[in-house]
């Protein structure tokens, strides 16, 4: 199996999806010729030609509102906005139509389109590269919200999305893009939307994350046994909405103890949903409240102070300690 | 140097073929069988009974707001007979004529205003989307929607239409760019009414028409006069024809009038004059037409009244359909339906708690 990058396991994602249904499309800014900003549409255009993917003018509402005609035509556009930080132009065509069509139309008509977008910080970009917003996305009925935070299960979710009969919003993590490589197979793959995955198992506490976040994670839970001979349970969402609260309380109720991870800032996070689930359906196996580690409630700082408000391995490992201790 | 001057094709024509009594300007008299000209004129007589209906019924409380469409049935119906079963309709919210006119049933309609999911409702074939509140935001749909009938090769041309107000939203700007780069098969209607709720057209835009904003984006626009069918209909077959032969897409300023007001919750006497809305009912486009046919001996005075007459039996059984269905249709779960293509278990969980209280309640009742 060859080891690839994030960036390469999506690539190879559409690549063999659009090799197999011509109905699928490509739009968006500079992700034809230039084959993304990030690279992940490259080579793409060179194989498919310009008719499959479309260098469109700089107009986010304009992309998502025509991918939705597409969709609504009976084809599957995936577009990029080119960061999430940009999408919000888009929102008003994902909340007001692509999350509502078939609804509206008594089910004569569908949305199946997915609109890809790098998220997150930890790059050292400029002001609005580094948003996390998924909420946004999860907070409106009608849409489905993906994160993956590999590349093995980003090019899996990609495929899922890709066939998914509804909008899904494809957040990937800027900052795993290129962070490492995982073996991929060649053969196709998907993973189904709406579950999430435990990553390792362990009795004593439940660790929560997805995307980039997961890294950090791994890497606190890797401390705490070695230093503490705690054995964590570390959880994977990988999709925010549909939320798989079923994994996630099943563990909780076994371990007693919960710490969740993200990047976005902490009030009315995917953090806030979670507990309240926790709270809902196993309020008496808590031993201890649930933690929430995670941005602060302001916009992320300009990249030099980036890592401070970022959620890394000693915050992670403070929360748990505290929770363990409780 | 002295300034050269770029020449960027800006001529903008208004095109009218009837005058204000109906008598047409023969050269300008568009190709339209007896059959279609009666059609349209039924459609045009259907539209504005079927509104007067409503309106009635909203304010005795049996449906809910609406946007009546009295004075644009030209500029709907004129537009839409252009079009082929293959093509598809792209509305805004004000064109139940031109949806009835694609097949769309008044029961339907009148379910929709009536606050019934069951409303949307559109059969299989029918390639109308449906009502768009949001403005302006449905433009880049048919533009969608006509950039896969690129891809498949298809020879379909997709209409759409908006108002005067919608010009100003930055999605039309976004539509008619893409439309004119990709040269999509799409004929843009827009509807000035010259209202946009309290908003006249004179404080929308500093645009002498709104027609020439074609010309900024590589696309033709076109004014009609929006009463007078025959023009409208003339303009719109021109833009479908080019359309389909794959020349690209075309902007038509329909003007016309909003002889009522913008929605049933709106009070126009707050913001215009009487003096205004007088006048315009003066160019009233169902008296123009109705004169033309008159003076073509395509009707009567008796055939007129025979035709008021089916029409209004129409309606009525329409109503008794709305009634009927509107009486059997007291399943609030639906409301769970077609959120997604398969309700997910979270959703599930959620609609049994909504089934709970509701048998709960009904218990405490009986």
């Amino acid at each position: 199996m060859e080891k690839l990058t994030m960036v390469q396991a999506l690539n190879l994602a559409m690549r063999q999806e659009m090799e197999k249904d011509d109905r699928v499309i490509l739009l968006g800014e500079d992700v034809g010729v230039d084959g993304g900003v990030f690279r992940v549409t490259d080579g793409l255009i060179e194989k498919f030609g310009e008719k499959r993917v479309i260098d469109t003018p700089l107009a986010e509402s304009g992309i998502c509102g025509i991918s939705i005609g597409m969709a609504l035509y009976g084809l599957r556009p995936v577009c990029e906005m080119q960061f999430s930080g940009f999408s919000y132009l888009a929102f008003h065509q994902l909340e007001s139509h692509a999350a509502r069509l078939r609804a509206r139309s008594c089910g004569r008509f569908g949305v199946p389109m997915v609109v890809r977008m790098p998220y997150g910080g930890g790059v050292r970009a400029l002001e609005h590269h580094s948003e996390s917003r998924e909420i946004y996305y999860a907070h409106t009925p009608g849409l489905k919200m993906v994160i993956p935070s590999t590349p093995r299960n980003a090019r899996a979710l990609l495929i899922s999305a890709i066939r998914d009969p509804d909008p899904v919003v494809f957040f990937e993590p800027k900052a795993v893009y290129r962070a490492f490589r995982e073996e991929v197979p060649e053969e196709e793959e998907t993973f189904p939307i709406g579950r999430s995955q435990i990553v390792q198992n362990g009795d004593d506490l439940t660790l929560i994350s997805y995307g980039a976040m997961m890294r950090p994670a791994l890497e606190a839970a890797a401390v705490l046994k070695a230093e503490d001979g705690v054995e964590v349970e570390v959880i994977d969402l990988l999709t925010i909405s549909p939320l798989d609260d079923a994994l996630f309380t099943k563990s909780v109720q076994k371990t007693g103890r919960a710490v969740i991870v993200h990047e976005a800032p902490r009030s009315f996070g995917p953090g806030a949903e979670i507990v309240a689930r926790l709270v809902e359906k196993s309020f008496l196996y808590l031993e201890a409240p649930v933690r929430r580690v995670t941005g602060f409630d302001i916009h992320m700082p300009l990249y030099q102070k980036e890592l401070d408000y970022l959620p890394g391995v000693s915050r992670i490992i403070t929360a748990a300690r505290d929770t363990l201790n409780f | 140097m002295p300034r050269k001057e770029i020449d960027i094709d800006c001529r903008v024509e208004h095109l009218s073929v009837l005058t204000e009594e109906g008598r047409p300007d023969r050269d300008m008299e568009p190709e339209i069988p007896d059959g279609l000209l009666l059609k349209l004129y039924r459609a045009i007589v259907l539209g504005r009974r079927f509104d007067e209906r409503m309106l009635t019924l909203q304010r005795q409380g049996r449906i809910g707001t609406f946007a009546p469409l009295k004075g644009q049935e030209a500029a709907q119906l004129g537009a839409v007979a252009a079009l082929e079963d293959r093509d598809w309709l792209v509305p805004a919210f004000r064109e139940t004529a031109a949806e009835v006119w694609r097949g769309k049933k008044l029961e339907n309609v009148l379910l929709m205003y009536a606050g019934y999911n069951e409303g949307g409702y559109i059969e299989p074939e029918t390639k109308n989307l449906p009502v768009a509140i949001p403005v302006g935001t449905q433009m880049l749909h048919a533009v969608g929607i006509a950039m896969g009938m690129q891809y498949r090769e298809s020879d379909g041309v997709v209409m759409t239409f908006f108002g005067d107000g919608a010009t100003s939203e930055g999605d039309f700007h976004e539509a008619l760019n893409f439309a004119g780069l990709f040269q999509a098969p799409v004929v843009f209607i827009c509807q000035n009414n010259h209202w946009a709720i309290s908003i006249p057209r004179s404080r929308q835009s500093r645009s002498k028409t709104l027609a020439q904003k074609a010309i900024a984006y590589g696309l033709p626009g076109i004014q009609v006069d929006g009463n007078d069918i025959l023009a409208v209909y003339g303009a719109a077959r021109e833009a479908v024809d080019r359309a389909r032969s794959g020349n690209g897409p075309t902007l038509i300023e329909c003007i016309t009038y909003r002889l009522s007001m913008h929605t049933t919750a709106d009070d126009p006497k707050r913001y215009r004059k009487d003096a205004e809305v007088k006048e315009w009912e003066g160019r009233d486009p169902l008296n123009r037409f109705q004169n033309y046919l008159i003076g073509r001996n395509l009707l009567s005075h008796e055939k007129i009244a025979e035709l008021e007459a089916d029409v209004k039996n129409e309606i009525k059984s329409a109503l008794e359909r709305f009634n009927e269905r509107a009486a059997q249709a007291n399943d609030s779960l639906n409301m769970f339906d077609h959120v997604y293509d398969q309700l997910p278990p979270y959703l599930e969980a959620q609609r049994s708690e909504l089934q709970q209280e509701l048998e709960t309640k009904k218990k405490a009742e009986s």
